[in-house]
């Protein structure tokens, strides 16, 4: 007895000894500067725990290039005021070795000229075109662009022969942005916004809007353009007017919580979004199959909830910047930015990411799929 | 020389701070004081002084914010030229604005100005064709003469200037007759009326004042951090700027910069406490002002007078 | 075009139902104490978010509904008690301050136990809408104008009938001359504390299946409940109600006919030009300030 406990003992001192060596450099600094509260909370609060689970993961099973991942995590409750400050704090303070987040673009754009002078790679998590066009030397994104969210829209209206349509946006700055890219992108597909009005992210009640484009003469589909709770409301108001004409959403739904806020009225709701919702319906060529599905069952297990794309969006930089560190064999920031930008082929949630020097995101459109919610569950839109 | 010497002590912590100060980040936190503080001295002369409340003057402060950031980015303005453009701009509005409103007390005033303070708001955030809406706009540097404010370092200097400008203008003003009648009113209008005060007059000037501080400070920080949203005229960042003035001290210009201080930091300190930063900052609002009630300043002067 | 303004009409007056609870609790707690509670909002986000806390952890909606209304009417208990009654006659900022405090206090209690996601409570009897003349109008709308007309009448019993009531009503008007009656005023300002959040807590329930709830519901409703207490006059119940139901009605109409981007401004320019024209409001008692 005592024998096998001096046999476990001595072998456990020796393997902490042998492992100590690997852990003993200093860790690799991720800071990140998220929404966990405020408005985006929508968003920050799943990539959040994206974070911690895979970082926690990855530490587990060796770490990066022999040294454990340490996340330095700040919340600038979605004002960007904040975000710049504590992005300068995680900077200049915690000397972090790269930055992955602003949840919002607002916060993002905050952030951006503190990582330009800094020089320090900077992958953010929000939405808007406008993070990557013009492209920035060290600002590199995972999210579908909103206008690449009108433009499948659009697709898809086109082949169900809808050229006339009512736009909803938000007067959220993900709504604003959007609404600028539809108007953008509209003629390009040869789509005529007949109707255009706005709704607040808090409103309890929009049927006079969506009264308003109903009754607009032409109107063959109504597109939504917004995140959170207030589609939700704006979905609930469509079935209670009972309006004919389909409704398209934008990829700021792509979560469970807008089904189950939204209840029956989502039935029929379309909307692009990246092919983790749909995991499990995906046929088993797709090339995002394992991954998505990975993912889900690892986010599920651990936090009981459903998967959003926004916490897949959060996988997707952390990923991609892990494998810029093993790519550039070090921290240097200037080496694991030039591999975050030679990214190619990297299968994560949203997509299959090809970066290049004038493309700091890496997806077209295929990687958005055109999802219609069926019977209180995301399916593949045929 | 007694009058000086809380501007003396001022400068002089101003001048030395910089050697406990071991990063840029510092600087950051340093510099959002100072113009924290330079701001809440012109508020506390209407909140503090003439005990008028305004629950909207982040509104001013993002019509300063973004007059410069518009006639900078987009007309190519040179910024001392935006930023005064501001001022002027913003103290016409509150000159308009200031005779009907300061025609109200107590809980109406509150109510008007908090209307008028989201109004605000909710134009920059609906007009986003000019101002790039709740995604915000880019605010070129601060340049004068050629020469860029380029850094927290830089800045530190230019925001210590501007606070010891700020608490000699509010301490002339409130030595002055000016801040005899604002402190008469604040006692009771109709007394200082009897007095023959026209306290009308006065309550204007002190509020266009309060606000052309306000727009200034808003111009300097759009240029200070590079990038403004229509958060920064929000009801809650209203409300952060009168609890500086309440926390620190009403009617106490260093009270003010305490408050400041205090209320800055605050987050900064607060970011350990993840998920429960706001029960921390209402408990601390709610306990700094039942059991502090003069703010924190006039309470430690008042405790110190009596123990000395 | 009469279903599209019978439609705008129904949802101003479903929003209306709201604002006038709202504009009630804040008349209730000015009337008995000359303080505006900034975080009368908070007790409607109290009153839903407790509901739905309760129904998803398997408790009957009727039980779930006395519960939330209890739990509020507690934490307007405790706010009275541990916040107003200290800070004795402080000035008006200070006041303010201090309601503006427990307001975001409370958010932040109802952030860390119910979380930062929306959620929604089941609707009482169904959402089949309801088809009048072209316009839909939810079952749970009819719920809301029920229960705000119910308790109106239950108010104006309460306020006429009973000797709390009464007692209300006396220290409202004349708080000295209520004291030398033998009116405990103390007392009288945790009850007005304690109906207002009741008040915000049912209007908090039943608005909940149509609004969705969570933690930070509470500010806008609040704001603009107060605009609502404010245009109908500060202290008068006819008052509030009267506001609340014009307010959603303005706005509903301004977002249709005018235009929907600027539906939120209705209130805040609405209570400017009041302020500016009309302080009294339309049914408050002329103030006549004693010096």
């Amino acid at each position: 007895m005592r024998r096998t406990l001096l046999h476990t003992l001595s072998g456990l001192v020796m393997a902490g000894m042998l492992a100590a060596p690997a852990f003993a450099q200093a860790p690799i600094k991720i800071g990140s500067v998220l929404s966990v509260t405020g408005p985006g909370s929508f968003l920050g609060d799943p990539e959040i725990k994206t974070f911690e689970l895979y970082i926690e993961k990855i530490n587990a099973e060796g770490g990066v290039l022999g040294r454990k991942l340490q996340l330095i995590n700040y919340d600038d409750g979605t004002d960007a005021n904040k975000a710049n400050g504590f992005t300068k704090r995680l900077i200049e303070e915690d000397k972090v070795d790269i930055i992955i987040g602003g949840t919002t673009t607002g916060s993002t754009m905050a952030m951006v000229p503190l990582v330009e002078k800094a020089e320090i790679p900077f992958i953010s998590l929000a939405g808007a075109v406008v993070i990557i066009e013009p492209v920035k030397k060290w600002v590199f994104k995972t999210p579908h662009t909103d206008r690449m969210a009108a433009e499948k829209v659009f697709e898809d209206m086109k082949k169900r022969g809808i050229t006339k349509f009512g736009l909803l946006s938000e007067n959220s700055g993900f709504g604003q942005s959007g609404k600028k890219e539809t108007h953008a992108v509209a003629g390009k597909y040869g789509m005529q916004i007949v109707a255009d009005e706005m709704y607040g992210p808090k409103d309890a009640d929009v049927t006079t809007q969506l009264t308003k484009i109903k009754n607009t003469p032409g109107v063959q589909a109504i597109f939504v353009f917004g995140f959170g709770q207030g589609p939700a409301v704006v979905t609930k108001n469509y079935g209670q007017l009972g309006i004919a004409v389909p409704m398209y959403q934008s990829h700021g739904v792509a979560s469970e919580q807008y089904i189950k806020l939204s209840g029956k009225a989502a039935d029929g709701v379309r909307l692009p979004a990246a092919a983790l919702l749909v995991a499990n319906a995906l046929p088993g060529s797709d090339a995002q199959k394992p991954v998505v599905v990975g993912y889900e069952k690892a986010y599920k297990d651990r936090f009981k909830q459903e998967v959003s794309t926004f916490g897949g969006h959060a996988y997707d930089g952390l990923m991609i910047a892990v494998g810029a560190f093993k790519r550039a064999g070090s921290t240097d920031k200037a080496k694991v930015r030039d591999a975050i930008e030679q990214t190619k082929g990297f299968v994560g949630t949203g997509g299959v990411v090809n970066m290049s020097p004038t493309d700091h995101l890496g997806l077209d459109l295929s990687a958005f799929r055109m999802l219609e919610i069926r019977n209180g569950d995301w399916t593949l839109a045929k | 020389m007694r009058r000086y010497r809380g501007l003396a002590l001022t400068a002089a912590i101003i001048a030395l701070l910089p050697l406990a100060l071991p990063n840029n980040y510092y600087y950051d936190v340093a510099v959002r004081i100072g113009m924290n503080a330079t701001m809440v001295v012109g508020l506390n002369l209407l909140i503090g002084y003439a005990g008028q409340i305004s629950l909207g003057h982040a509104g001013f402060f993002g019509l300063g914010a973004y007059a410069s950031a518009l006639l900078t980015a987009r007309y190519g303005w040179p910024p001392i030229a935006a930023m005064l453009a501001g001022m002027a701009g913003v103290g016409l509005i509150a000159f308009v604005v200031a005779r009907p409103i300061l025609r109200l007390r107590g809980h109406y005033l509150a109510m008007a100005t908090l209307g008028l303070g989201i109004i605000i708001y909710m134009v920059l955030v609906n007009e986003s064709a000019w101002t790039g809406g709740n995604d915000g706009m880019t605010v070129p540097g601060f340049s004068l003469l050629g020469v860029t404010v380029a850094n927290e370092r830089a800045w530190y200097w230019v925001t210590g200037a501007a606070l010891l400008v700020a608490i000699t203008l509010a301490n002339n003003i409130v030595d002055s007759p000016v801040g005899r009648a604002l402190r008469a009113l604040h006692g009771s209008e109709v007394a200082a009326q009897v007095a023959g005060i026209d306290t009308a007059r006065y309550k204007v000037k002190v509020f266009v004042v309060s606000a052309v501080f306000a727009s200034a400070v808003g111009s300097m920080m759009a240029h200070y951090i590079g990038f403004i949203t229509p958060q920064v005229s929000s009801f809650f960042h209203s409300i952060e700027l009168v609890t500086m003035v309440v926390v620190g001290g009403m009617a106490s210009t260093y009270g003010a910069v305490v408050g400041a201080v205090i209320l800055t930091m605050l987050p900064q300190l607060l970011s350990s406490f993840e998920g429960y930063e706001m029960i921390v900052f209402g408990l601390i609002l709610m306990g700094t002002v039942i059991f502090l009630p003069r703010g924190l300043l006039p309470t430690i002067a008042a405790r110190l007078r009596k123990t000395g | 075009m009469l279903s599209q303004t019978l439609q705008y009409l129904f949802s101003g007056l479903t929003n209306g139902a709201i604002y006038a609870l709202a504009a009630l609790g804040f008349s209730l707690i000015y009337n008995a104490s000359g303080v505006i509670n900034f975080a009368q909002g908070e007790f409607i986000m109290l009153g839903g978010v407790s509901a739905v806390m309760l129904t998803s952890a398997g408790v009957p909606l009727p039980l779930a509904i006395f519960l939330a209304v209890l739990i509020t009417a507690a934490a307007g208990l405790l706010l009275e008690k541990l916040a107003i009654e200290p800070a004795g006659n402080a000035e008006v900022v200070s006041l303010i301050i201090i309601t503006i405090g427990a307001s975001i206090f409370f958010q932040g209690v109802a952030q860390v136990v119910f979380g930062k996601g929306q959620r929604a409570l089941a609707p009482f009897t169904g959402d089949a809408p309801i088809m009048l003349a072209g316009a839909s109008l939810l079952p749970q709308s009819l719920w809301m104008i029920g229960t705000g007309a119910v308790i109106v009448l239950a108010l104006a019993w309460f306020f006429e009938r009973t000797r709390l009531g009464k007692a209300l009503l006396a220290t409202a008007h004349n708080r000295l001359a209520a004291q030398l009656v033998g009116i405990n005023t103390r007392h009288v300002l945790a009850v007005s504390f304690v109906l207002s959040a009741a008040l915000g807590a049912i209007a908090g329930v039943v608005s909940a299946p149509i609004t969705l709830t969570s933690y930070d519901v509470g500010i806008m409703l609040g704001l603009k409940g107060f605009v609502a207490a404010t245009l109908g006059g500060l202290g008068s119940a006819v008052g509030a109600v009267a506001g609340g139901l014009i307010l959603g009605l303005m706005e509903a109409l301004a977002a249709g006919y005018i235009s929907s981007a600027y539906k939120d401004a209705v209130p805040f320019v609405l209570i400017i030009l009041i302020l500016f024209f009309m302080p009294r409001g339309l049914f408050g008692a002329r103030v006549t300030e004693r010096v």
